[in-house]
């Protein structure tokens, strides 16, 4: 193999690149991606980049020295559009083509927008852009601020909001946010540190549209209420950037379908991070774009999968001061049971379990029995756990 | 030089966190007593709470881990050393001496 082309330099396709050197891929290595900026990391834009607590220079995934050690070309600022049916030419926006033996998909999730023309006042979350322009409009003086979506990004925003002294609303369509993550109870649990934090949430209640011409001034409810807004941020989910791979060959529903091993129907071409399905599903989180691109790249080294990947899946998110960390693999149906500190201390490790095994766990504010549980969960070593220190749920 | 805890009070696999400014985290791993800066130079988790195997310590937050004997990393995403700290034992008493005091006392 000669040349790889990375395409995406975000997370999961800075570990590739790494990757490929630390396993001796001395060929010509091309990285494109479509910001203008260098690597930086995400999960600090909703939390303490927006709170104005770590600077831009806070955010970088890599420094010059090991910039210079990869030995790639780097372009930014360049969007791939297309790959060609063999997976051999990477074309670019403006024309340009990279003739490439081997490629990396790294193109990462877009946020999901609601429908309609755009308003001033209106955000989204995903990149540094966006969350420079939702910081700038939250120094400008106190807002009223409605969230859209109580998930993590949603929650972390409105903690954020709140805590730099802004009125805020969470919406959420569900009875409860994060309920298929967490399951009912805990799903109650995360919910109830909103109103910690003074910030409003409303639940089971979708958004019918959004006012105003060309600010925005209010959202209306399906039921008819408007809450009335000065800041939108919309953070409904987001979605697979696999729009350039239209017209490859490869397989593309809610991601680029991979193996096992991150390969995709064409042994040169792999895909890692929020991209990529891997064996059936997709992770949208930091753990696994920074897991998967050793086997990625291994396997593509190798010409064929040689290797798997089943990390166990593994978040964290902070809010209202709390640290939240899961790790495992929740079913509906699993009993939950806190096994250490309490819920109304703020303090606990919780255990799903079924059929008297650990399938996952929730933390908040407990990293190291966390780290315990998380540990024997990925040797697959869950074992049946002692009913005597079990403690009622409470809520 | 700050006094930290009884000896017997800080077990092999045992940690505490004392609260200087940085915070700085005392182990006692290996058989060896050992002190380190407690927040992560990746981001902000405490490594006091970490995982000890040897004399290395992984960081809860997304296992960076650190040689408690230099203080730096040896796996990303952690890319800058923490520093570390002198540890004696007084009369039974484990005694930390910051870093930066030994540099000025020198
Ligand atoms: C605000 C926020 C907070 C988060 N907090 C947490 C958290 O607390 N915990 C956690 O586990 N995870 C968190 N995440 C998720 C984590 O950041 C992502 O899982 C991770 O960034 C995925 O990395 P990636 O490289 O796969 O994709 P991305 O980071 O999305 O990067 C993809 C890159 O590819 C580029 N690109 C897209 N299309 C093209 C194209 N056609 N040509 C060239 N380049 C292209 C994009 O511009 C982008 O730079 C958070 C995410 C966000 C947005
Ligand atoms: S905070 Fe320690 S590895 Fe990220």
């Amino acid at each position: 193999m000669r040349t790889v082309t990375v395409v995406g330099a975000s997370l999961a396709g800075l570990y590739a690149a790494r990757e490929l050197r630390a396993q001796g891929f001395d060929g010509r290595l091309v990285i494109v991606g479509e910001e203008s900026h260098r690597p930086y990391d995400r999960p600090p834009l909703s939390k303490d980049f927006l709170l104005g607590k770590a600077g831009e220079d806070q955010l970088a995934l890599s420094d010059v020295d090991e910039t210079l050690e990869l030995g790639a070309e780097w372009m930014f600022g360049v969007r791939a559009r297309g790959l060609d049916a063999r997976g051999r030419t990477v074309l670019l926006e403006g024309g340009r083509t990279v003739s490439t033996d081997g490629v990396v998909i790294a193109t990462g999730a877009s946020a999901r927008r609601l429908p309609g023309p755009a308003l001033t006042g209106v955000h989204t979350l995903r990149t540094l852009d966006d969350a420079r322009s939702l910081r700038a409009e939250l120094l400008r003086g106190p807002r009223r601020v409605v969230v859209i979506g109580g998930g993590f990004i949603g929650a972390e925003t409105a903690s954020s909001c709140a805590a730099l002294g802004h009125s805020v609303t969470v919406v959420e369509a569900a009875p409860l946010p994060l309920l298929p993550q967490l399951g009912p109870e805990m799903a109650a649990v995360c919910a109830g540190l909103h109103a910690r934090g003074g910030v409003e949430l409303v639940t089971g209640v979708g958004v019918a549209a959004l006012r105003g011409d060309s600010a925005v001034h209010g959202v209306e409810l399906a039921d008819g209420r408007v809450l009335p807004a000065d800041v939108v941020v919309v953070g409904i989910g987001a979605v697979p950037n696999t729009g350039w791979l239209a017209g490859s060959t490869l397989a593309l529903h809610d991601g680029v379908l991979c193996d096992d091993g991150c390969v995709t129907a064409l042994p040169q071409v792999v895909a890692v991070g929020d991209v990529a399905r891997v064996g059936g599903a997709r992770a949208e989180h930091w753990t696994s774009a920074t897991a998967q691109p050793r086997v990625a790249v291994r396997n593509l080294l190798a010409g064929h999968a040689v290797e798997t990947v089943r990390p166990m899946p593994y978040f964290w998110s902070d809010q209202y001061g709390s640290r939240i960390q899961f790790a495992g693999r929740r079913k509906d149906g699993d009993q939950v049971r806190v096994v250490e500190g309490a819920v109304e201390d703020g303090s606990f490790l919780a255990l799903y379990e079924r059929a008297g095994v650990t399938t996952a766990a929730l933390a908040v504010d407990r990293p190291r029995p966390f780290t315990r549980v998380r540990r024997e969960l990925a040797r697959g070593e869950a074992r049946p756990v002692v009913r005597s220190v079990a403690e009622p749920v409470a809520l | 030089m700050i006094p930290v805890c009884r000896l017997e009070d800080l077990p092999e696999g045992g940690s505490v966190r004392i609260d200087t400014a940085p915070p700085i985290a005392v182990f006692h791993a290996d058989g060896e007593l050992y002190a380190i800066d407690d927040t992560c130079t990746h981001q902000d988790a405490s490594l006091s709470e970490g995982w000890l195997e040897g004399c290395l310590v992984e960081c809860p937050l997304h296992e960076a881990s650190f040689d408690l004997r230099t203080g730096r990393p040896t796996c990303l995403p952690a890319r800058r050393p923490v520093r570390t700290h002198r540890v004696t034992v007084e009369d039974g008493v484990v005694h930390v001496h910051p870093a930066a005091e030994e540099g000025t006392a020198a």
